[in-house]
């Protein structure tokens, strides 16, 4: 199994938001993530990731049988645990090509290889940049400095294509995209899919979905998964919206 | 932009080296090539004790099982560490006992270069240590300083006449483990500057050394030493140039400063070797470790760069702020042209509390060069309340010339603040959690 939580509650300032998180992904899998507004689910990505605004109150969380509480941020990119941000963060002055050396490289590091050389480096850019139809000028500007949302977006997922993370947790990468947009990332995703690695999809769109074609999805509410299913129940949920759901509990 | 700023520009971008010209001085030089007998050769010609070759021989050693670092944004081509004379010095005649008695060629060279080692240098208030090739020729206004309890002098003459000192310190900032090129340098420096300012002292000049590369197919490995005591002060100035020449020479330098309790020392560089032709041809290649320790609670190092030669350089002037209360600074401007590689920054090491560093570096790359800027700020679990400022700006002039920011920062307590300011904006917790996250 690659990721097991079993009763994550997690708060932030004193204020609990995950309260019981119970989820496990397997290898080869995709899981779908969907819920109304504020109910947690960048939490519990960023909480994944270890970001330490949010503090671990319960529970535990394993990746690979590893216990990621005792990991650092890094530790855990290294260990193959990627975030796409909903909010993808500008780094003035830091060029994506430096910004991606610098982060493959310490990941080959981890793993015990040698540094990739530069040409080799650039050679993998330009072919990670075509999976994911990104324009050349892109990468030579600061990371995410005055990129258009949707730009943001695909720099989200060319990051993932140059990465190669074992588990991808992508939060609310299909917001705010055009059909094209929206179709890229999809295939990006679908390309980079292979039997050893997970993808943990948060969607507002059942749209999404008929791209990606989900083997789970998950209701988070009121920091807790209270409905799980397979692709169907996204389709009922864009059909009833989540009132029942929330009458439910 | 206006046509004064062009013409600044064009004047820069085809500018050429001024200081070119080479002396046609007696040398004496060192078998080509490196190993244990050149170190002893080396030694021998410096009358150097035991200590001191020990120490050459033990960094050799070590390098012989190290390799270049390939980390810097640098194409350095393979260089051929036997093709290399490591060791060499204007003929001497006789003992130097006062300027008069310098080669007159000698002090012709340093007065073309703007560098006076006469009485009107000394008016001005600065006191000057020439280093030609590998040996320190003359060090002007010793006698006044000497008043003072400063002993500022070239590192042989140190090494036998204050090996106490010497043993103290050198290779305590910068061991010979560190890297590829401070172990080469600790095996072969043949000269260099040493430093110390006593207890309670404010060095009244300015002290400065010149360095200059003049025979050809030769190495310049000179080692720097500087000790403030408890409360003393010092401002040190290095300059250096060399000879227009066709294949590429080799530049490693140390630098090491230890500041003590309440000390102060602020270190300038301009750095204005060869830097090869328009089309990359010749140049100095620059690899450099500069390092300062303030070791005592109040205790400040300040290095100011200015950058604009050799081909390739490699040079990080770095900070360990030990004592609680201590300052690091550190201000750069790198000018690069035609196909001047630059890599350099600086590193700040936090480790006592309520420490505080700046850092400011200006890269400006034009033709076809490359300048990056690498930084590392690292503040330990025991630096509360550090704080750390940065700020990197780079120019690109034209569109075939690149620059790039490397800035590394690992904070292990929270009550720390950093800034990273690229262009106005100071890294957030969101900005470091996206970048660790990668
Ligand atoms: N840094 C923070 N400080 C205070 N409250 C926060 C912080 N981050 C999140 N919260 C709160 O935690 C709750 C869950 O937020 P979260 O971002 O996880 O929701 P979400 O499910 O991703 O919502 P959306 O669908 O709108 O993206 C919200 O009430 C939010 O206000
Ligand atoms: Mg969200």
């Amino acid at each position: 199994m690659l990721l097991k939580i079993t009763n994550l509650h997690a708060s932030i300032h004193g204020k609990e938001i995950l309260r019981g998180i119970n989820l496990e992904v397997n290898e080869g899998e995709i899981h779908a993530i969907m819920g109304p507004n504020g109910t947690g689910k960048s939490t519990l990505a960023s909480v994944i990731a270890g970001r330490d605004v949010f503090e671990v109150t319960e529970g535990e969380i394993l990746f690979r049988g590893k216990n990621l509480m005792e990991l650092s941020v890094e530790e855990r990119a290294r260990e193959g645990i990627f975030l796409g941000f909903q909010y993808p963060v500008e780094i003035p002055g830091v060029s994506i090509t430096n910004f991606m050396r610098t982060a493959v490289n310490e990941i080959r590091k981890y793993r015990g290889i040698d540094p990739l050389p530069a040409g080799e480096f650039l050679k993998m850019m330009e072919e990670r940049k075509k999976l994911v139809e990104i324009t050349s000028n892109l990468t030579n500007r600061s990371v995410n400095e005055g990129f258009s949302g949707g730009e943001k977006k695909r720099n989200e997922i060319f990051q993932m294509a140059m990465l190669e993370p074992t588990l991808a947790i992508l939060d609310e990468t299909d917001s705010g995209l055009d059909i094209d947009a929206l179709r890229v990332v999809a295939n990006g995703v679908n390309k980079l899919r292979t039997p050893e690695n997970a993808f943990v999809v948060i969607t507002h769109y059942q749209r999404l979905l008929d791209y990606i074609i989900p083997d789970f999805v998950h209701v988070l509410y009121e920091g807790r998964i209270v409905k799980s299913g397979g692709k169907e129940l996204a389709i009922e949920l864009e059909e009833k919206g989540y009132d029942w759901i929330k009458k439910e509990n | 932009m206006g046509s004064d700023n062009n013409q600044f520009l064009d004047a820069y971008t085809t500018g050429e080296y001024k200081y070119g010209f080479y002396t046609d001085i007696e040398t004496e030089y060192a078998p080509k090539g490196l190993n244990e007998d050149t170190i002893r050769y080396i030694s021998a010609k410096k009358n150097e004790p035991e200590f001191m070759l020990e120490f050459r021989l033990k960094a050799y050693r070590h390098w012989l099982k190290m390799k270049m670092p390939t980390w810097p944004h640098l194409t350095i081509p393979p260089i051929d560490y036997q093709d290399i004379i490591y060791y060499a010095a204007p003929k001497k005649k006789k003992e130097l006992k006062n300027l008069e008695e310098v080669d007159p060629e000698l002090l012709d060279t340093f007065n073309k270069l703007g560098i006076s080692l006469e009485e009107q240098k000394k008016l001005a208030g600065v006191a000057v240590d020439a280093v030609m090739d590998s040996v320190s020729v003359k060090t002007t206004f010793s006698e006044t300083l000497a008043k003072h309890g400063i002993i500022f002098c070239s590192f042989s003459e140190a090494v036998l006449h204050h090996p106490d000192l010497v043993k103290q310190y050198m290779g305590s900032v910068v061991p010979f483990t560190d890297n590829f090129f401070a172990a080469l340098n600790s095996a072969v420096f043949s000269d260099g500057s040493f430093c110390y300012i006593p207890r309670g002292v404010r060095c009244p000049v300015e002290l400065s050394t010149y360095f200059r590369i003049n025979a050809a197919n030769t190495g310049q490995f000179e080692r720097t030493l500087i000790v403030a005591d408890e409360g003393a002060y010092v401002s040190y100035m290095e300059g250096c140039t060399a000879p227009q020449r066709d294949e590429n020479q080799l530049h490693a330098a140390v630098v090491e400063i230890i500041a003590l309790k309440d000390a102060e020392v602020k270190y300038s560089t301009v750095q204005n070797w060869y830097p090869g032709d328009k089309n990359g041809k010749g140049g100095i290649y620059n690899f450099v470790t500069k390092r300062g320790i303030c070791k005592g609670s109040n205790a400040k190092i300040s290095w100011t760069q200015v950058e604009t030669g050799s081909a390739i350089t490699w040079k990080y002037p770095s900070c360990i702020l030990l004592g609680d209360h201590s300052v690091g600074e550190f201000y750069s401007v790198a000018v690069t042209n035609n196909y001047q590689q630059a890599d350099t920054g600086t590193k700040m090491l936090h480790l006592g509390r309520n420490t505080k560093s700046t850092i400011i570096s200006k890269g400006i790359s034009a033709g076809r060069s490359n300048n990056s800027y690498r930084g590392l700020v690292r503040i330990s679990k025991n630096a509360l309340h550090a704080r750390n400022y940065s700020q990197c700006d780079s120019l690109l002039l034209g569109d075939k010339c690149g620059a790039h920011t490397f800035p590394y920062i690992r904070t292990e307590n929270k009550s720390s603040i950093v800034e990273h300011e690229a262009t106005t904006s100071k890294i957030s917790e969101d900005q470091l959690f996206y970048c660790q996250q990668r």
